[in-house]
């Protein structure tokens, strides 16, 4: 036997060792109270799976909000005109990102020509034949900025929805183009916290339209100029909701945007809650004189297309508070009035895809994975030694140094654990022996041929490895992949995989070779326990 | 302890015809119920809803039924999973739009309150797919398995020889085929799940097929004149104990995991363990027999 160099027993007690710690917090559940502060505690981090919580992908509909500037431009279009003193037939949006301005015989085109270009500069105008019918459309930079400045707001404004609510550890993040990713572990009620991501929470003031037909409306006959929304209405005595109609002015008097806070009050008559507003200096001016200007007219409050009051003005309101009341439960009043003080998102999001998992399945499935683990391992353990004997205590030994080396850098990379990652490492515990079985059987083989122990030993390692590293390789070939193409608890398994491959070979080539020169030197072998 | 015999000189050319008989049969049979049965896709592929709901005592399925048909949802599937308590309910994609989809989960639990013992049921789980990323899955997982036949296709070249790579590849489809097949014919809910299964299954068969092929490379170089059935031959008999074993300490623990594991992982579990059945078998009569076919073509 050649003499066995010093750093390999050294390498694998450090390995061995330093794994021990860092797996230690996870293994005894969190770190304990005697464990050193210089050690580290971290734990494996678990996947939304085996801690319960939310996984939301959504699209932001960033059509609309491409549709709004084009709303908001037909605004800006009609105030430059007035203030231009420019005569027009009619302004009004086409399409997406076009604004239609219809001349009259009495307009001048040159003036407004280069009053459009000046006023509006990430627009194209286009003229039709006539000369009569002028589009402007925004430029195909400035609608792809629109959309991604959508997407980019939209995450600030979930970002403060969520930390408002109240949640630890949340991940929020583009992904594509157009779509934001959510994951919020350990969630006890995921239907609330959906309700508060996805509210667009467009607030908007709108006065009724008290001379317009509502039933020719309904009739689908909606005055030009008009909308036609609905409101809830509960029955307080029976409970039961009813739609209501309004048809209300189309433009929007006043919008959320000027908002500065929004709370939660209690209704003194008969104690329900509903949501108070306050607007910051300039829309409390707008308010004023909104409601100085329409006493005795009714003014709709509306969020997400939705009437919850409208009431009548009763005098000219200064101070820039309102009330948004409506049949509330409290927590629907308090997430409200979240939404509201976060912010309106710039487009309506679309939830795609969804996965919850309750706080009470993950805590099974760690049970139920930790189990199927023990008593795998236990099972492999014990055929190793019957068949194996002395050989297959020292794959047991390489197996536990593989799982700790796994734990290990799980722990130290901050790689999440998932249900079918647990699912990984019992699979590996099957795969990992047969590093072993493979370096045993040719043992066994060198020995049938009549080879001493010690020949039998080194031809067996040396033949067996690159068939070892072949058929590893190629299994890390899949786990790449899958990583690739997985989703979140794939993905989890994919990297246990691979880790706990690349740990096998060294436990289970490297690991046992040095342990079995440790014992053999200085003995004469007869005979191998194998 | 042996359980194989050292000696073993099962001559498993000579059976490959039966062999051959059995695969055929098993494909036509995967490939028929694949082709007139499809596959149940969950949904994942198909897009849809699944919500998981705990009762406190088992509730009556037939009274779920009825409340929820109240809800207009269509195809509704309503089953135990797992415990009598523990009821799974899938709901096609519906035809209104995704927001309303997206709150389906909610209505649910709100029609299934007042049915339920205490007047409450614990959410397990809810899984929502849009249609638009259920295709989005669907390619992705199908590139998935293309890539990754590719990338083992190049690498068994370059380590070992073509024909090696051919027999290597057509064992997988063989494996993949037989798997998705029991599916099939199972009807059982095909999910995102039991995709990442059929990949590891690709890995595991592989490196099962990787080592006879590594034998039959040593053993061509040790008996240069004997020919390729021979060599063949004893290459799978060698290496039979360690198919054997290594196959049976990985099925000992897939059982610890279908046992004990929970619903939630049971068709993950099954898939790999019909996985590495599968994959067993066809390292030694499908992976192997193909060399020597391919050897024949090649020569003549």
């Amino acid at each position: 036997m050649r003499q066995l160099p010093t750093w390999k027993p050294v390498l694998i007690f450090l390995v061995t060792f330093s794994s021990l710690l860092y797996s230690t917090p996870t293994i005894l559940g969190g770190a304990p109270s005697w464990w050193p502060s210089w050690l580290s505690s971290q734990v494996i981090s678990r996947g939304l799976d085996l801690q319960g919580g939310l996984y939301l992908l959504m699209q932001v509909e960033t059509d609309k909000a491409v549709e709004q500037s084009a709303e908001n431009l037909v605004d800006e279009v009609r105030g430059v005109m007035r203030q231009e003193r420019l005569r027009y037939r009619g302004v009004e949006r086409k399409g997406i990102d076009s604004v239609i301005i219809k001349l009259s015989n009495r307009s001048e085109p040159e003036k407004m020509r280069s009053i459009v270009k000046r006023e509006f500069p990430q627009t194209v105008l286009n003229e039709d034949i006539s000369g009569k019918v002028w589009t402007v459309s925004f430029t195909p930079e400035k609608i792809k900025e629109t959309r991604k400045f959508a997407v980019e707001q939209s995450i600030e404004t979930i970002r403060s929805r969520i930390d408002q609510f109240g949640v630890s550890e949340p991940t929020i993040q583009k992904q594509g183009q157009e779509r934001i990713l959510i994951q919020l572990p350990g969630l006890e009620d995921p239907v609330r916290a959906k309700s508060i991501i996805g509210k667009t929470a467009r607030l908007e003031f709108k006065l009724l339209d008290e001379k317009g037909d509502l039933s020719g409306a309904l009739a689908g006959r909606i005055p030009p100029g008009d909308v036609l929304l609905y409101g809830e209405e509960k029955n307080r005595a029976t409970g039961r909701l009813t739609r209501q109609p309004y048809l209300l002015k189309k433009r929007t008097v006043l919008a959320g945007d000027l908002l500065t806070d929004a709370r939660v009050n209690f209704d003194q008559q008969f104690n329900e809650p509903n949501v108070s507003i306050s607007f910051n200096r300039q829309g409390a001016r707008k308010f004023a004189q909104l409601t100085g200007e329409n006493v005795g007219k009714r003014m709709a409050i509306v969020l997400d297309k939705l009437v919850y009051s409208a009431p009548v003005i009763r005098e000219k309101i200064e101070g820039g508070r309102a009330q948004i009341s409506g049949t509330f439960t409290p927590e629907e009043a308090h997430d409200l009035a979240i939404v509201l003080r976060a912010g309106a998102l710039p487009a309506p999001v679309t939830f795609i895809e969804e996965r919850t998992v309750g706080p009470t399945l993950g805590r099974d499935s760690v049970e139920q994975g930790l189990a199927s683990i023990l008593i795998g391992a236990a099972m492999v353990l014990v055929f190793m030694i019957i068949y194996y004997k002395g050989f297959g205590l020292l794959a047991n030994i390489a197996v536990i140094v593989n799982v700790l080396i796994l734990m290990a850098i799980l722990t130290v990379l901050q790689a999440t654990l998932t249900l079918p990652g647990i699912a990984g490492a019992v699979l590996l515990l099957g795969m990992a022996v047969d590093a072993n079985v493979l370096i045993f059987e040719r043992i066994r083989e060198e020995l049938r041929l009549g080879k001493t122990p010690m020949a039998a030993i080194d031809h067996g390692y040396a033949k067996a490895f690159s068939t070892i590293v072949d058929a590893n390789i190629t299994t890390l070939i899949t786990a790449i992949v899958l990583y690739q193409f997985g989703t979140g608890p794939v993905k989890g398994f994919a990297v246990t995989l691979s880790i706990g491959l690349l740990a096998s070979m060294f436990t289970a080539i490297f690991l046992t070779r040095v342990v079995l020169s440790m014992y053999i030197s200085g003995r004469r072998l007869e005979k191998l326990s194998i | 302890m042996e359980l194989f015999s050292s000696k073993s000189h099962i001559d498993f050319i000579s059976k490959r015809k039966l062999a051959y008989a059995l695969s055929l049969l098993m494909i036509l049979t995967s490939l028929g119920s694949i082709l007139f049965q499809g596959l149940n896709f969950g949904i994942d592929f198909s897009g849809g809803t699944l919500v998981q709901v705990k009762f406190h005592t088992p509730p009556n399925l037939k009274q779920i039924r009825t409340v929820l048909s109240s809800l207009d949802l269509g195809d509704v599937v309503i089953q135990e999973f797992g415990a009598p308590e523990e009821i799974l309910i899938r709901v096609e994609k519906q035809a209104t739009d995704a927001k309303a989809q997206s709150e389906l989960s909610q209505k649910i639990i709100k029609t299934l309150e007042p049915i339920a013992d205490q007047n409450s049921v614990d959410l397990r789980r809810v899984e929502f797919v849009g249609p638009q990323v259920g295709q989005e899955l669907t390619e992705k997982g199908i590139m998935a398995v293309i890539y990754s036949m590719v990338a083992i296709l190049f690498y068994v070249a370059w380590r070992f020889e073509l024909r090696f790579a051919y027999g290597a590849v057509l064992a997988l489809v063989h494996d993949l085929g037989i798997t998705i097949g029991f599916f099939s014919l199972m009807q059982k809910e095909f999910t995102l799940v039991v995709v990442a299964a059929l990949l590891t299954v690709i890995g595991y068969s592989l490196n099962d097929t990787i080592v006879v092929y590594d034998r039959i490379r040593e053993e061509m170089k040790r008996f240069k004149s004997k020919d390729l059935t021979f060599i063949i031959n004893e290459a799978v008999n060698r290496t039979l104990s360690r198919t054997l074993i290594t196959s049976m300490t990985t099925l000992l623990v897939l059982v610890a995991l279908l046992l004990f594991g929970g619903e939630v992982i049971h068709d993950f579990a099954l898939t790999l363990f019909l996985g590495v059945l599968i994959g067993t078998y066809s390292s030694v009569f499908v992976a192997s027999p193909i060399v020597l076919i391919l050897n024949k073509k090649i020569s003549k």
